[in-house]
């Protein structure tokens, strides 16, 4: 394997004070400091800081361009992909600064799993071979433990026993719903600590939507979970804590049944309320 | 589909029905308090007046959260229809409340006569209340329908009872504090029957999405 | 007025669908009077001394041109050899790596080289391969062949990569996948069949071609025992035998142009098949 520069999470770190987390978590999972991000010219992000909180659902809210995507890729250090990318600012994760020039992003990524809004499964591959690719592809030789491994993801994102009997059919014929259920348990099987998802539901009929819900609702309790969504209704049905991000800036980031029922900034409440634009 | 939302409606329905079992225990107390003469209960019964109030508020701060997750149908009804029982429950907690603070009025003096009607009232109204929350558990609309028509003998029961004591105290000006009293204690389970309707007719909403209140005016 | 403006419209609409069909048919005729004509004067030719022979001296009737099949076939592979390797690493660095600007610089030098006259690259490897080998080999005319294949392949398989979608790399990278391997098993695997697609179509349009091999591999007369000795080929052996006066050598060239048409139109069929064979993915 290759080398791995970030040390196993801290056992213990003291609440912060400023952010509200939820009863029975004290740990923090990603603590950003005066993130700035441009692409080119462009400022996409100014400013940003919040405390991500351990095994929550933290929901990212907010207008079409307002920052949520780019929010969530530079926590897992994909704009490293996009050359004209420039992060500045300060993301620890578990206490470890993810920018530092001797962390390895591939490392980072693998502790930090990503779901997309369109489900991708790779095309060439069967169902069985999609979910374990991240083992194989990172040196995992054993048989059994990837077996073993598999049938838990699969079982995780709620589609084991829709699978079980055709493990080697090719991935795309599965429904949509069900592609990106095998997306999370490909994600899934190489055990990361977090799960960053894209607007994971938004191409999928209501359903299957719940479904992803039901299982994001299942995987807090071992998982931090950040979400970023542009349906609100989902967000206040999932998440802990929401973020609620304009023009790049962080307005207001409280527990979720606040921000639903009685935000603090205006701005806020008049996005929750419809009443932007 | 088996919900995690649906988790959170059982365990919201669970704490409006602990309140309903408080409620129904508070009423019972009172009455027992006046029919036994025994302060003790009495002062019980005011204490646990907060608990009610508690449970209020708790009641509804769940509901909102709930509502925040946009439910919708018969998830958006129960929502609504607990929290306007749960107003009604918390209103009979203050009945139980005046009764029982009546009782120690009674204690004061000797009891003016055999009581047949307030414990006649009573077990009418303790009937009406369990079964209303009996038929929300159930989601039973029969059930619920039933009680209503017996709010009209309660309050027959209660302006027999008006007559009755107005005569005392015409024939007896020394009975006037305990027949007050006691017209207070009436009116009170009178207005606990009310409440139990009312919970009844919501409970009929909830099954079947059509609003009942109010139709007696228009007959 | 409306049904006489109806009828107009709808007889423009007819001329201007019968001048489609003419220019179509215009296009295929040629090719319709080349394929006529070639099975006309050669499918004669095609027997079993054709494929099996050796070519008989100057003059005399008979023979075959098994040399020159085989040795098209050699240096196609060779070439193959050469290309391939060149071309498919070529395509992937422009797509999965590498900067801008050298970018557009390579893609320029490719589109050059894609329009030098074959007989150039011919004159180019007699001057790299043959004069400091001392000698004419299947090695030079493999090389010569094989540097033309580079900058169809380069493109192609540049291209074939391109539509593989950004989805599945990024999906790749957020696996903690390290990127030569996201290449490797992941886009590669999936572009597959549309770069082998490219190698063949780069393998028909070389084939035919006679200029680069004439100072390259030079042509044989017998069979070459190895790939350092010039070796013969089809369209050299066509080239030498409808020069000639005598009407059986020119009767076998017909022949030797039918086998490589032939060749040609089965690369292009093979080409179809695949495309049909290919997964969704790919098809937009």
């Amino acid at each position: 394997m290759t080398k791995d520069t970030l040390a196993p999470p801290l056992k213990t770190a003291p609440p912060p004070p400023s952010v509200p987390l939820p009863p029975a978590a004290g740990l923090v999972t990603f603590d950003v400091s005066q993130l700035n991000i441009w692409f080119g010219v462009n400022q996409v992000l100014k400013n940003v800081s919040l405390k991500i909180p351990s095994k929550a659902v933290s929901a990212i809210i907010g207008p079409s361009g307002c920052g949520k995507s780019t929010f969530l890729r530079s926590l897992n250090r994909m704009h490293d992909l996009v050359p004209a990318a420039r992060v500045e600012g300060r993301i620890t994760l578990f206490g470890q600064n993810l920018y530092d020039d001797d962390v390895d992003a591939t490392v980072v990524r693998r502790r930090v799993g990503m779901v997309f809004q369109k489900p991708n499964p790779f095309p060439t591959m069967t169902i069985a071979e999609n979910v374990t690719v991240g083992l194989r592809l990172n040196g995992v030789r054993k048989r059994n433990l990837i077996q073993e491994r598999m049938e838990r993801s699969l079982r995780m994102a709620a589609l084991w026993d829709e699978v079980k009997d055709r493990l080697n059919a090719n991935a795309l014929s599965l429904s949509g719903g069900q592609q990106q259920r095998l997306c999370i348990a490909r994600a899934l099987a190489i055990e990361p600590e977090v799960l960053l998802m894209d607007e994971p539901a938004s191409a999928l009929d209501p359903i299957a939507t719940a479904k992803i819900e039901e299982l994001i609702l299942g995987l807090k309790k071992s998982y931090t979970i950040v979400i970023v969504t542009h349906n609100m209704q989902q967000a206040a049905r999932i998440s802990d804590l929401t973020a609620f991000f304009y023009l790049g800036e962080l307005v207001e980031f409280d527990k979720t049944n606040r921000i639903f029922t009685n935000p603090a900034k205006k701005q806020t409440e008049d996005y929750v309320t419809g009443r932007f634009g | 589909m088996l919900r995690h939302f649906d988790d959170d409606l059982n365990q919201f329905k669970e704490t409006l029905l602990i309140m309903g079992s408080h409620a129904e225990s508070a009423l019972a107390q009172a009455v027992q308090a006046v029919t036994e003469r025994n302060d003790q209960i009495a002062e019980q019964v005011q204490q646990n007046d907060d608990i009610m109030d508690q449970y209020e508020i708790d009641i509804d701060d769940m509901a909102i959260n709930l509502l925040a997750k946009a439910p919708l149908a018969n998830d958006l009804r129960l929502i609504t229809v607990a929290m306007k029982i749960s107003q009604n429950l918390e209103r009979i907690g203050d009945e139980a409340t005046t009764i029982a603070r009546r009782a120690v009025e009674l204690n004061t003096e000797p009891q003016l006569k055999t009581y047949i009607d307030i414990p006649r009232m009573a077990a009418i109204t303790l009937g009406m209340l369990r079964e209303s929350l009996d038929a929300f558990v159930n989601k039973d609309t029969e059930k619920a329908r039933a009680i209503i028509p017996r709010d009209k003998e309660v309050d027959a029961i209660n302006r027999q009872l008006y007559r009755e004591l107005a005569g005392f105290m015409a024939e007896n000006p020394a009975t006037i504090p305990r027949c007050l009293s006691l017209i207070t204690i009436s009116k009170s389970l009178e207005r606990v029957a009310d409440h139990a309707t009312n919970i009844a007719q919501e409970v009929v909403y909830l099954c079947e999405a059509r609003d009942i209140r109010h139709e007696a005016h228009k007959q | 007025m409306a049904t006489l403006h109806h009828r107009w419209r709808k007889i423009k609409s007819s001329i201007i669908s019968a001048l489609c069909l003419l220019c179509a048919t215009i296009v295929i005729v040629p090719l319709a009077f080349v394929l006529f004509d070639l099975l006309k004067e050669g499918a004669s030719s095609l027997d079993l001394s054709f494929f099996t022979q050796l070519p008989k001296p100057a003059g005399e009737v008979g023979g075959g041109m098994a040399n020159a099949i085989i040795g098209s076939f050699t240096l196609l592979g060779l070439a193959a050899l050469v290309g391939v390797p060149i071309g498919v690493l070529g395509g992937i660095y422009l797509s999965e790596f590498g900067q801008p600007q050298f970018n557009a610089v390579v893609r320029f030098a490719a589109d050059i080289l894609n329009g030098v006259p074959s007989i150039v690259w011919g004159i180019v490897v007699y001057a790299i391969a043959v004069v400091p080998m001392h000698g004419f080999s299947a090695y030079a005319g493999g090389m010569a062949l094989g540097f033309m294949m580079v900058p169809l392949i380069i493109r192609t398989t540049e291209e074939m990569l391109g539509l593989v979608s950004n989805n599945y790399r990024e999906a790749a990278f957020a696996l903690g996948i390290p990127h030569w391997k996201i290449v490797l098993h992941i886009v590669l695997k999936t572009a597959n069949k549309g770069i082998l697609t490219g190698i063949l179509l780069a393998v028909a349009r070389i084939a035919g071609e006679a200029a680069p091999l004439m100072f390259t591999a030079l042509g044989n007369a017998g069979w070459s025992h190895k790939l350092s000795e010039p070796i013969s080929a089809l369209p050299l052996q066509i080239f030498t035998y409808f020069k000639s006066p005598y009407a059986d050598e020119k009767r076998q060239a017909w022949g030797a142009s039918l086998v490589l048409v032939l060749l040609a139109i089965s690369l292009n069929i093979g080409v179809r098949l695949i495309a049909r064979t290919r997964a969704p993915h790919l098809t937009k």
